[in-house]
């Protein structure tokens, strides 16, 4: 549906996207992960005609962004980033305004925009429809932004930072729309957190310094960060000299590296919390499991600690940034 | 054309939602109406009545068409800057619309709003013919004239709008290129060395002006203005592309 080939977008001396390439199937929800001034919006904004890139291609139901640019704007609903909306209109006659630019015919306008209004929940007040856009609270806003680019009912929706400046229960509540939506539209989404993203999309492409570090499902990019297995276990201590033993014999376990007191969690006094580091991914859970139970220990916690992407997403994020500007200090 | 009229009728709609637009229309018909009174000496514009003399429509075409260089710019300095500034542009760039067909929407829009500020206009008109005999000749080439100078007024300062995302300046540089090719042109005709003074009789708008408030019509008045028109509509095009390109 969305295939883009070694794009690149300078602006000046700048390179804001560096050949990236990617591909996107129809009916997926897609995040595009990355931190500030990653290349997103710019990616997006080549994606839905607004700029030319400098080099490469990209295009959308395989019409050519550039070349055949207001049939991949019939197809594309764009939301922008800050969602610009012309203030002195009211919620109803900006959406009628849109629809008619639309192309959408005129017996069926007042139709659409009640659709899209309802389907973001701004028919609930009752004068919602009639308020100024000006005079909107930002949640509001960016759900006016949202029915507009609903309106037409494209296949493809472009929206660039969605949930940003939203509350959490507006944050949820995008998450669910944008689930929802995925049922018949292929979208695309930015954010610069990953854990509205990761919740929400099946594929996840992550972006640093105008280039693509890596992408994946959510699951394939985890499998990438999980590495040898790490237990947490809680233990009742039983003075020194027996949790001495105790770690000696948990270290003796198949496949257990080392056996260290866990500095993480919170300490109480009674209670021993070790780390236990395997050699493999292996799930070292049960023997940790029978051995106590043999022993008559008393575990209150056993738990397996798995990386997160977030690690993974800064670690990733983290190095892109180091390069360029090692790059730089070599020129 | 459909989607022109949809975006012209939004611009008109926005013009009677800002007081902005009110503003600047009374000022337009408090300084026509002082000049139609009282005359404006430093232009050379006698007042409309004046005592054993026909009352002159002249006069008031030409004191219209002097203060549309500040007029015409303030009516469009918002156009495209404010598009540019709020970032409205983005949606506009990426909705199936041509660029071809934004400016010409702008463009209509701000005609219409200064079709509904000539009419408000016909009072002075009202005035003359009842007490005087005005010309009905000289009043339909009048208005013809204020038309078409008016379409390349704004043209202008549609363009002017084009080129930046602020609003006073976009103001600022309409009113000094009218100004120049209205009030510096005329001067520059009568005391500037032989080419300049031929080239600037040529190119000064009230050169033509003059004849459409004598009530005659010119060729060279029609082509001078709709040309003009249609090359800063076309300026305004290509300034809208360049923007993608930075």
């Amino acid at each position: 549906m969305i295939e883009v080939k070694h794009l690149t977008k300078w602006y000046g001396r700048v390179a804001a996207v560096n050949d990236i390439s990617f591909h996107v199937d129809r009916g997926r929800i897609v995040g595009f992960l990355g931190p500030n001034g990653a290349g997103k919006s710019t990616t997006l904004k080549i994606l839905t005609c607004y700029q030319p890139a400098t080099s490469g291609s990209a295009s959308i139901d395989g019409l050519d962004v550039l070349s055949q640019s207001m049939e991949v704007r019939k197809r594309v609903g764009y939301m922008p980033e800050a969602v610009p909306l012309y203030p002195e209109m009211r919620v109803r006659e900006l959406l009628m305004f849109f629809a008619a630019l639309r192309d959408i015919p005129r017996r069926r306008r007042s139709a659409a925009v009640d659709q899209a209004a309802e389907r973001c929940w701004l028919s609930k007040p009752q004068d919602m429809m009639r308020r100024k856009v000006g005079e909107l609270s930002r949640g509001y806003k960016q759900r006016v932004g949202l029915a507009e680019v609903l309106l037409h009912n494209p296949p493809v929706l472009v929206l660039d930072e969605p949930t940003i400046g939203l509350d959490p229960a507006q944050i949820r509540a995008m998450r669910d729309l944008i689930r929802e939506l995925g049922q018949d539209h292929t979208i695309i989404f930015s954010s610069h957190i990953l854990a509205e993203v990761e919740q929400v999309s099946q594929q996840l492409i992550l972006i640093a310094g105008g280039r693509i570090v890596a992408g994946g499902t959510p699951a394939e990019l985890r499998q990438r960060v999980v590495g040898p297995s790490r237990i947490i276990a809680e233990i009742r201590s039983a003075g020194d000299e027996a949790d001495k033993s105790m770690i000696a014999d948990l270290a003796a376990i198949d496949g257990v590296k080392e056996v260290v007191p866990d500095t993480d969690g919170q300490k109480e006094a009674g209670w021993l919390r070790l780390a236990i580091q395997g050699t493999s991914a292996a799930d070292l859970r049960g023997d940790v499991f029978n051995l106590a139970s043999s022993k008559g220990w008393q575990l209150r916690e056993l738990r397996r600690q798995v990386g997160s992407l977030e690690d993974f997403f800064i670690q990733m994020t983290y190095q892109q940034s180091i390069k360029p500007a090692a790059m730089a200090a070599q020129a | 054309m459909k989607k022109c009229l949809v975006l012209a009728n939004r611009e008109l709609s926005t013009y009677f939602y800002s007081p902005m637009a009110y503003v600047i229309g009374a000022m337009f018909l408090a300084v026509t109406a002082l000049i139609f009174f009282h005359g404006l000496g430093l232009l050379d514009i006698p007042p409309v009545f004046r005592p054993g003399e026909e009352a002159s429509l002249r006069s008031l075409f030409e004191a219209m068409a002097y203060i549309m260089v500040f007029t015409a710019p303030l009516l469009t300095m918002r156009l495209m800057s404010e598009e540019f500034r709020s970032g409205t542009i983005e949606k506009m760039l990426t909705t199936p619309i041509s660029d071809t067909q934004i400016v010409l929407g702008k463009f209509l829009g701000v005609m219409s709003f200064y079709a509904v500020l000539l009419a408000t206009t016909l009072v002075f008109m009202g005035l003359v013919a009842r007490y005087g005999q005005p010309d009905a000749g000289v009043a339909v080439m009048g208005y013809l004239g204020m038309l078409l100078l008016g379409a390349a007024f704004t043209a202008v300062g549609i363009f002017t709008s084009s080129i930046t995302r602020y609003q006073i300046l976009a103001a600022l540089v309409g009113i000094t290129i009218l100004a120049v090719f209205t009030l510096l042109m005329g001067p520059l005709a009568v005391y500037a060395p032989s080419p300049v003074s031929e080239i600037a009789a040529r190119a000064g708008a009230m050169t033509y002006f003059r004849d459409f408030a004598k009530g005659m019509l010119d060729t060279r008045g029609l082509v001078y203005f709709i040309s003009g028109t249609v090359l800063f509509l076309f300026l305004s095009v290509k300034s809208l592309e360049s923007r993608r390109w930075r």
